[in-house]
């Protein structure tokens, strides 16, 4: 008899009065969870980093290097996007892929037990980090041309218009979502990086190659290989509407559709 | 609370899982006991919202978790205190969960000081930490949103006896003050101590499941002798049920029969007191047997003592 008494009076004094329901988690702090995360590791730091350190060295190899008739801010703007195609999309796959390689994923989505929203506040943030990262490079590399041409001693060429210069943008943060699609379709850092070289290298040069053997390839280029269409964006001025369509196909079928169906494996699988 | 209720998880063919059902009460720590590979972290997971569940439900906190709007204030969960970038600071670690649950950053300092991480160890990187300090951190991280319900897969691993002692006093408090507790741990010794009641899995089954003190006061006779074979004989003349323990016999019995059948047979005994315990120290043994094969070294004890 007495035990039961202790018992009930025990789980009473215990019973803590009832909390308030907290506040559901805004999608501004989960964005702004996920940015921190992109810079508070030394890798991702440095990583960040090197936009900048690569628009300076490849500006200045431009200077000390290209012929002083072609010191122009498209030849610029051309040089810089070559590091930028490389180092983007590996921010864009190691912020989806180290929750999985780094195993951090246990705690990300117990504290935000809803895979979607921390997935589109990562993608929130490349796109962010991308355009940033295209302007800041494209800065430099306009003090670059003001240098260049003060030091070849003409007045500097400013022959990227408005148009040229989004479509440069578009053409990265493509890229970045190339990065990101096969970041969470593989949830692996070296697969998905690996993944990326090889759709973005090995596979545009294995077309190029066949278009320029194959007269039926080259005839169907335009509508298969988005490496091919997405080039166009480079000359985006100049690109009609048969290339945006061509463009908008091949994306749908190179980057929408595996983007699908990784998210669906995202939502689905064991984060262990 | 913690409610699982009639839990299935099945990978392929395999039942990692086995229609678990159980609650944990506010106010007590519950020990979630079972051998390696029992479905132990499985149903963790599951609670959490990290793994799917094939069939059943589990609740906490009265809600699906994935139905809390801030789970870090409501539950606190360390699943696998390596599960970290390598490359962050313990502080960074803390500071990101916090900036999560819209804490202010003085709670990390607080946290920092109750789990005994020394400021120049939070500013190190997680790859330079101890097993023991990254279970420290973990279990800061659980303990950050002040949560009234926390899960802790085999937090104990990896902790010096200090450590060790160190954590019991905490969960024991946390649940003193109403809080709920689900630890899990393979090992009896560790959870006997500290939890208030216990779920016993084994192959992905509950086997047995209630408080400690009902666990522990089963019945029988626990009783110790340098000639095994001969009490053994004795038991089976006298019609009496036993088992085998690590190096002792458990009698169906009270300790005045059990001491008579052995006088009578002319057995000196070594020690002859109630089995408390015994008997779950038997079913684990049994259970551990089952998936780890180590009856071989169980005989072993038992062949030098006879
Ligand atoms: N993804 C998986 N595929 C197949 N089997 C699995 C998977 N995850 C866990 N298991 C199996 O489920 C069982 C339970 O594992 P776990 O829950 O980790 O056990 P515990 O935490 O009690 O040691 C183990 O036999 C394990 O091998
Ligand atoms: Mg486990």
């Amino acid at each position: 008899m007495s035990t039961t008494t202790v018992e009930t009076d025990l789980v009473t004094a215990v019973a803590r009065p009832a909390r308030p329901t907290p506040a559901p988690i805004p999608m501004s702090r989960i964005v702004s969870v996920e940015l921190r995360k992109s810079f508070d590791t030394r890798s991702g730091f440095w990583l960040l980093a090197s936009v900048g350190i690569l628009a300076v060295l490849t500006t200045a190899a431009v200077i000390l290097f290209a012929p002083d008739d072609q010191i122009t801010y498209d030849t610029f703007g051309a040089a810089i996007g070559i590091p930028m195609a490389v180092i983007l999309p590996v921010i864009a796959i190691l912020s989806i892929t180290s929750e999985w390689s780094q195993r951090t994923g246990l705690t990300s989505f117990t504290l935000v037990p809803h895979r979607g929203r921390i997935i589109r506040a990562k993608l929130a943030v490349a796109l962010g980090v991308g355009v940033a990262s295209m302007l800041l490079a494209f800065g430099i590399g306009a003090l670059g041309n003001l240098l260049g041409a003060a030091i070849v001693g003409v007045d500097p060429v400013w022959d990227i218009t408005g148009g040229d210069f989004a479509g440069l943008i578009l053409f990265q943060i493509l890229n970045m979502l190339i990065g990101f699609m096969l970041g969470v379709l593989f949830r692996n850092s070296a697969g998905a990086i690996v993944g990326y070289f090889v759709y973005g290298f090995v596979l545009g040069t294995i077309t190029q190659v066949l278009a320029s053997t194959q007269d039926w390839f080259e005839r169907a280029q335009p509508w298969v290989d988005f490496n091919y269409t997405q080039g166009a964006l480079t000359d985006a001025t100049s690109m009609t509407g048969e290339n945006w369509l061509q463009l908008a196909v091949t994306g749908f079928f190179w980057l929408a559709l595996p983007l699908a169906i990784g998210l669906v494996a995202v939502f689905r699988s064991e984060v262990k | 609370m913690i409610k699982v209720d009639s839990l299935t998880k099945s990978y392929g063919g395999f039942t990692a899982v086995d229609d678990v059902t159980f609650t944990a009460r506010p106010g007590r720590v519950t020990g979630f006991l079972g051998p390696n590979g029992a479905g132990k972290s499985t149903t963790m997971r599951i609670m959490v919202g990290l793994t799917p569940a094939t069939s059943g439900t589990t609740e906490v906190s009265g809600r699906r978790f994935a139905d809390l709007p801030n789970p870090g204030l409501e539950v606190g969960v360390l699943l696998d205190a390596s599960a970290q970038h390598a490359g962050r600071t313990g502080r960074e670690i803390l500071t990101v969960a916090a900036h999560t649950m819209g804490l202010p950053r003085r709670r990390v300092d607080e946290m920092l000081e109750r789990v005994s991480l020394t400021p120049s160890e939070a500013g190190r990187r997680v790859r330079n930490y101890s097993l023991g300090m990254r279970q420290r951190l973990g279990i800061a991280t659980a303990l950050l949103g002040d949560p009234e319900v926390l899960i802790l897969d085999e937090p104990a691993n990896g902790l010096d006896p200090a450590g060790i002692r160190w954590m019991r006093d905490l969960l024991r408090g946390y649940a003193d003050e109403g809080g709920t507790v689900l630890l899990s741990s393979h090992l009896l010794h560790e959870i006997e101590v500290i939890a208030d009641d216990l779920v016993v899995i084994g192959q992905g089954r509950i086997v047995a499941q209630g408080t400690k003190t009902e666990l522990l006061a089963s019945a029988g006779t626990l009783v110790r002798t340098r000639d095994v074979p001969g009490l053994a004989r004795a038991l089976v003349d006298a019609d009496l049920d036993f088992s085998n323990l690590t190096d002792a016999l458990r009698v169906d019995a009270d300790a005045e029969l059990v001491g008579q059948v052995a006088h009578s047979a002319g057995i000196a005994l070594t020690e002859l007191r109630p089995a408390d315990g015994a008997g779950l120290e038997e079913m684990f043994l049994e259970l551990t047997a089952d998936t780890q094969r180590d009856t071989q070294s169980i005989h072993g004890s038992e062949g030098a003592a006879a």
